[in-house]
């Protein structure tokens, strides 16, 4: 079947699942059950139940502190949950390494861009493969051993380029780029290795407006050629022009779940949102005026989120 | 007998080498090896014959009236020394005849020495003493050796050797505590330098060093009271936290130059203090106070009144600043800056002047714990501080990096190890102990003891 | 003063064991902390500890070959001890652990209670472990003169020992430019640059430290047998102020590159000796002692070091267009 029909089927099968949190996917890429991670107390994530439905965009948003990056770093293996299990693609990742995610087929990018500043874009795409033999430290000194698959990677690297309009800049260090292109950068090296599953932590964030249709563009691109998509977004404008379902997070727990249309006319979205008492709707533009306050609130969300990730990877091993 | 007779042979093959009683000056192509024969408790032995064979040849000398015999050499390598018994004074035989020859390990640009004793039959059977960097040249250079560590490690204070009348658990507890205290209030300053701005000062025990030297000088070359020297040099630190801040840290932010690489400027000004100060003092100790004080008997106990006003100065010091850290605006100011400093400069503290102070507080702290740890360990030295350095790296990082009280008691667990290890441990192997149980700390709780978690991986 | 002198007691220890020492200590180092980004602060533990293993072995009676594996494996199982449990926290812990162990490897070397084996604080003198070294030598037993400098053939500090040190010297070079531009070099540049990146994309970065660390300690053994083949082994000769030079010397050459841990120690080594000698032929002998001269040597050592970084970060072979961009 080709990838579009693929992703229509998936959509066309979404369509019939009732909007609860919680809710079972008929072809879930990643399921998530009874996760918790709690700080001094309080409850960071405490997800019951979720699955993520497999070749579609899921947006994951909610308001300050509602543990959706921390959900990412639990998922990922870059933070351990105090309880909980959670399977990708068939395969339980509960105290699995960070690493170990990644082989497994789910690769994540950061809320603040990790480009590694002082090797070029192409060395940075190049990381990103996998069975690259030349890794081991003894193979590495024999040439031949990994030449081969190098020349492989490297023309991988240059079409993945390409596509992100990246490779004029090929033999730039990676922290000569521009915030959005080293968000591009991120996420082309993250596709080096054919993930099945990628989460991305706030594409948009930090992103020349620009360059915001031609991301939105790759994200899509993504989806439709066999990816699924996982990701945290702030911008309400790209979650409904993008996305396929929306989950919402508040105070740990998953709220809402829906196509992005429905879950923002929910009245305990909006609620979650901007308290009890607002009346405005999430879905109406006019809240996109306000794209200050909600700016205002996502930055003050992602040093909150930052310095939960830094708590949060104090206990990893 | 008594015949001074030098005796000048060169056999190398081209090394010349030439042995005479001069004095001999040690420089790039030259060693030093000077040999002493004495008769303990008598005096020197003169015209004992002796042979040095070795890289640069065979040479034979005579010791002079002063027991003394010194040989040039040419070349660095092992050397045997021979003594001819038959040379020796009527009536007196080589103590350690199992010695004879030794061998010495002599360096180009360093001095060797050699003490041979020589004693009454009877009392004959190990003890010729070898001192490798010894004699009356001895240059300890720190950084091709720290033969001069060898001698502060080795120094101990009063309080931990039980005189008569004392328990030696208790005894030894005390000095722990008083020892720990002491450290935590010489490290605190390093922990808040870390914790307001990541920077691991390792010219930190320079400082106390400094505060040490100051007071040294305040004493003995200008003969002002104890009090009086103890406030200059408390200022003396202030004033150098000040100046390293604003001639050297604060530039170094303002260019953006990163954590690490600030971590390694510490490192080469802690070079260059250190050699500044063995350039300025010499390597031999520099007692603040000449003369022991006189000891009380608490109890099980024994202590100096020394030890006992040092402790109280550094309580009252380490309760002011906890004061001030917690109760009072500049405390808060630092503690906000601590935390984040990004947040900090966003509500309107003045997060540069915030550093500045302390940095000067950092400075003053590590000074003030120098007089005191001096008067503890009853001197200074060059690297006093430095060989302390480590010891309170350990306080900090058992406490916690970046959290003050975790520092406070770091130092007590310090101190109290450091002590009480002399129980089962050889004496030199005091401080080791100390950094053995930092590590374990840290393999089992690596944020320290009160330190929250941080993050990891 | 005589310069001719002057420049041959440069040269001298320019090509001497103590600048080979170095230099293979500092390309260690520059595996731990150029490429990997870890802040190795006991590169003299390594080194004492290459020592030390490979004399006792000797004076137990090991073969050359046993003594050099020995030194080796002594360092790796070091690597392994300080990494396993640090590696995996931050880079700071791992600064203070090095530290620290080297300081305590330092201290039970010379304790008087292992005087039978390492011979305390007086160490083991040359005679009891040069001889394997120096049997293995080819050449007859004189000296010989090459240009202005004449040596021993065999003894102490030797052509044959600077032959073997310059020839480590080279292969530790040639793995080093194999491995910095392999993929496995590429994966220890992304960890140095931001491990948690590294780690997403599926690399286990934690083994990937611990092979640097051990393979750089390794390298530090190795210059711990040269320096002590040239004297004897003494725990207070490799302390702490060994590992603050490497460093130096290590930024002076430039961290990252293939040849700057040895240009840097070519540099330090003969600049030392240059300014000692120079103030010694230039300052009357009554104005500053022998001692006072070099002091003032590490004096300048240390102001240099700062200076390094203040001005030339990248130092002599860096890259400056790599350290505009700050990383952090």
């Amino acid at each position: 079947m080709p990838a579009k029909d693929v992703v229509e089927q998936a959509r066309r099968d979404l369509a019939h699942v009732p909007r609860v949190p919680g809710v079972r996917k008929p072809d879930a890429v990643l399921v998530a059950d009874g996760v918790r991670r709690s700080f001094g107390g309080v409850n960071a994530v405490d997800v019951e139940h979720l699955e993520v439905q497999k070749n579609v965009i899921t947006a994951l948003i909610g308001p300050n502190g509602a543990g959706k990056t921390t959900f990412f770093n639990l998922m990922t293996g870059f933070d351990k949950p105090d309880t909980g299990t959670w399977v990708f693609d068939g395969t339980p990742l509960a105290g699995v390494a960070a690493s170990r995610v990644a082989k497994a087929g789910m690769v994540r990018t950061f809320q603040l861009t990790k480009a590694l500043a002082r090797m070029t874009v192409l060395d940075n795409m190049r990381l990103g493969a996998r069975d690259q033999p030349g890794e081991g430290l003894f193979a590495a000194l024999v040439k031949p051993l990994w030449a081969a698959r190098e020349r492989e990677i490297t023309d991988k690297a240059m079409s993945l380029l390409e596509r992100f309009k990246l490779d004029a800049k090929k033999d730039d260090f990676a922290g000569s780029l521009s915030g959005g292109q080293r968000k591009l950068l991120e996420m082309a090296r993250a596709l080096m290795s054919d993930p099945a599953l990628v989460m991305l932590d706030e594409p948009m964030a930090g992103v020349n407006p620009a360059l915001t249709q031609s991301l939105l563009g790759h994200i899509t691109d993504l989806r439709d050629s066999g990816t699924s998509v996982l990701f945290v977004e702030h911008d309400m404008h790209m979650v409904r022009h993008i996305s396929d379902w929306v989950v919402v997070m508040a105070q740990g727990q998953v709220v809402a779940e829906g196509p992005p249309s429905e879950v923002m006319a929910d009245q305990a979205v909006i609620d979650a949102y901007l308290g009890a008492h607002h009346d405005t709707d999430l879905g109406d533009d006019a809240l996109l005026d306000e794209g200050g306050v909600i700016d205002a609130e996502a930055q003050a969300e992602a040093d909150a989120e930052l310095e939960d990730t830094e708590k949060a990877e104090g206990t990893a091993p | 007998m008594l015949a001074l007779l030098t005796a000048l042979t060169t056999l190398g093959v081209a090394g010349s080498a030439q042995a005479a009683t001069t004095p001999c000056s040690p420089d790039d192509a030259t060693a030093c090896l000077n040999v002493t024969v004495t008769v303990p408790g008598t005096g020197p032995v003169a015209g004992a014959a002796l042979t040095v064979e070795g890289e640069a040849g065979t040479l034979e000398a005579t010791t002079d009236a002063a027991g003394k015999a010194a040989f040039a050499l040419t070349a660095a390598g092992d050397y045997t020394v021979t003594v001819d018994e038959g040379t020796l004074p009527a009536g007196t035989v080589l103590k350690d005849p199992a010695a004879n020859p030794a061998t010495v390990t002599v360096a180009l640009g360093r001095s060797a020495g050699r003490i041979v004793q020589v004693v009454p039959p009877g009392e004959a059977g190990g003890g010729a003493t070898e001192s490798p960097t010894g004699g009356a040249t001895t240059s300890p250079s720190p950084g091709a050796s720290a033969d001069a560590d060898a001698g502060a490690e080795a120094e101990a204070s009063a309080e931990a050797s039980a005189g008569p009348g004392t328990n030696r658990y208790a005894q030894l507890l005390l000095a722990g505590t008083v020892f720990g205290v002491l450290l935590a209030l010489a490290s605190l300053g390093a922990n808040l330098i870390y914790g307001t701005t990541g920077l691991s000062n390792f010219a930190h025990g320079e400082l106390v060093t400094l505060g040490g030297m100051t007071a040294f000088m305040a004493v003995q070359w200008w003969h002002l009271p104890l009090w009086l020297a103890i406030v200059v040099a408390t200022v003396a630190g202030a004033a150098a936290g000040w100046l390293l801040n604003t001639l050297l840290f604060a530039p170094l932010r303002r260019r953006g130059v990163g954590i690490t690489q600030q971590m390694i400027v510490t490192i080469g000004l802690s070079l260059a203090l250190l050699s500044a100060f063995l350039f300025a003092f010499g390597a031999q100790p520099a007692p603040i106070v000449s003369g022991i004080s006189q000891r009380m008997q608490l109890g099980p106990v024994q202590i100096s009144a020394q030890s006992l006003v040092s402790v109280a100065v550094a309580l009252v010091v380490l309760a002011a600043v906890a004061f001030t850290l917690a109760r009072t605006r500049l405390g808060r100011a630092t503690r906000a800056v601590s935390d984040n400093p990004a947040l900090a400069a966003a509500t309107g503290i003045k997060v540069e002047s915030v550093i500045s102070r302390v940095w000067v507080a950092s400075a003053a702290l590590a000074s003030l714990g120098g007089v005191l740890l001096a008067l503890y360990l009853n001197t200074t030295r060059f690297n006093f501080g430095s060989t302390l350095l480590l010891l309170m790296f350990a306080a900090i990082t058992l406490g916690g990096l970046g959290s003050p009280l975790g520092a406070v008691l770091g130092a007590l667990v310090i101190g109290l190890v450091v002590e009480l290890s002399t129980l089962v441990l050889p004496n030199d192997m005091r401080y080791a102990s100390a950094l053995v149980i930092l590590i374990l700390v840290l393999l089992l709780r690596p944020q320290g003891i009160l330190g929250r978690a941080e993050r990891i991986g | 003063m005589d310069f001719g002198q002057l420049f041959t007691n440069v040269l001298n220890e320019m090509l001497g064991p103590t600048a080979i020492a170095y230099a293979l200590a500092a390309i260690g180092l520059n595996i731990h902390f150029g490429l990997t980004g870890l802040i190795n602060m006991g590169q003299a533990g390594f080194m004492l500890l290459g020592a030390y293993g490979f004399a006792v072995a000797t004076v137990q009676g090991a073969p050359l070959w046993l003594a050099f594996v020995v030194a080796i494996a002594l360092s790796v199982v070091f690597a392994l001890l300080l990494g396993l449990p640090t590696l995996k926290l931050r880079g700071d812990y791992l600064a203070i652990v090095t530290i620290a162990a080297a300081e305590i490897v330092r201290m039970i070397g010379r304790s008087t209670a292992l005087t039978d084996v390492t011979g305390g604080s007086e160490g083991l003198t040359g005679n009891a472990f040069k001889h394997t070294f120096q049997d293995a030598s080819p050449f007859p037993d004189e000296r010989w003169t090459l240009g202005p400098l004449t040596l021993a053939t065999n003894t102490s500090n030797s052509w044959w020992l600077r032959i073997v040190g310059w020839t480590l010297v080279l292969l530790a070079c040639l793995l080093v430019w194999r491995l910095i531009r392999s993929p496995w070099g590429r994966v220890l540049k992304g960890i140095r640059e931001d491990e948690d990146a590294v780690r997403a994309l599926g690399k286990n970065v934690y083994g990937y430290k611990l092979q640097a660390l051990v393979l750089g300690g390794v390298f530090g053994a190795l210059g711990g047998i040269v320096f002590v083949l040239a004297s004897s082994v003494q725990a207070d000769s490799l302390g702490r102020p060994v590992t603050f030079n490497t460093w130096t010397i290590l930024l002076l050459g430039g961290a990252a590159t293939v040849l700057g841990p040895v240009l840097g120690s070519l540099l330090f080594w003969g600049a030392l000796v240059f300014v000692r000698g120079f103030l010694r032929g230039i300052v009357p002998a009554d104005t500053l002692s022998v001692q006072q001269i070099e002091q003032i040597g590490w004096v300048l050592v240390g102001l240099t070091l700062m200076a390094l970084i203040v001005f030339r970060p990248q130092g002599i072979l860096g890259d400056k267009k790599e350290l505009a961009i700050n990383a952090r």
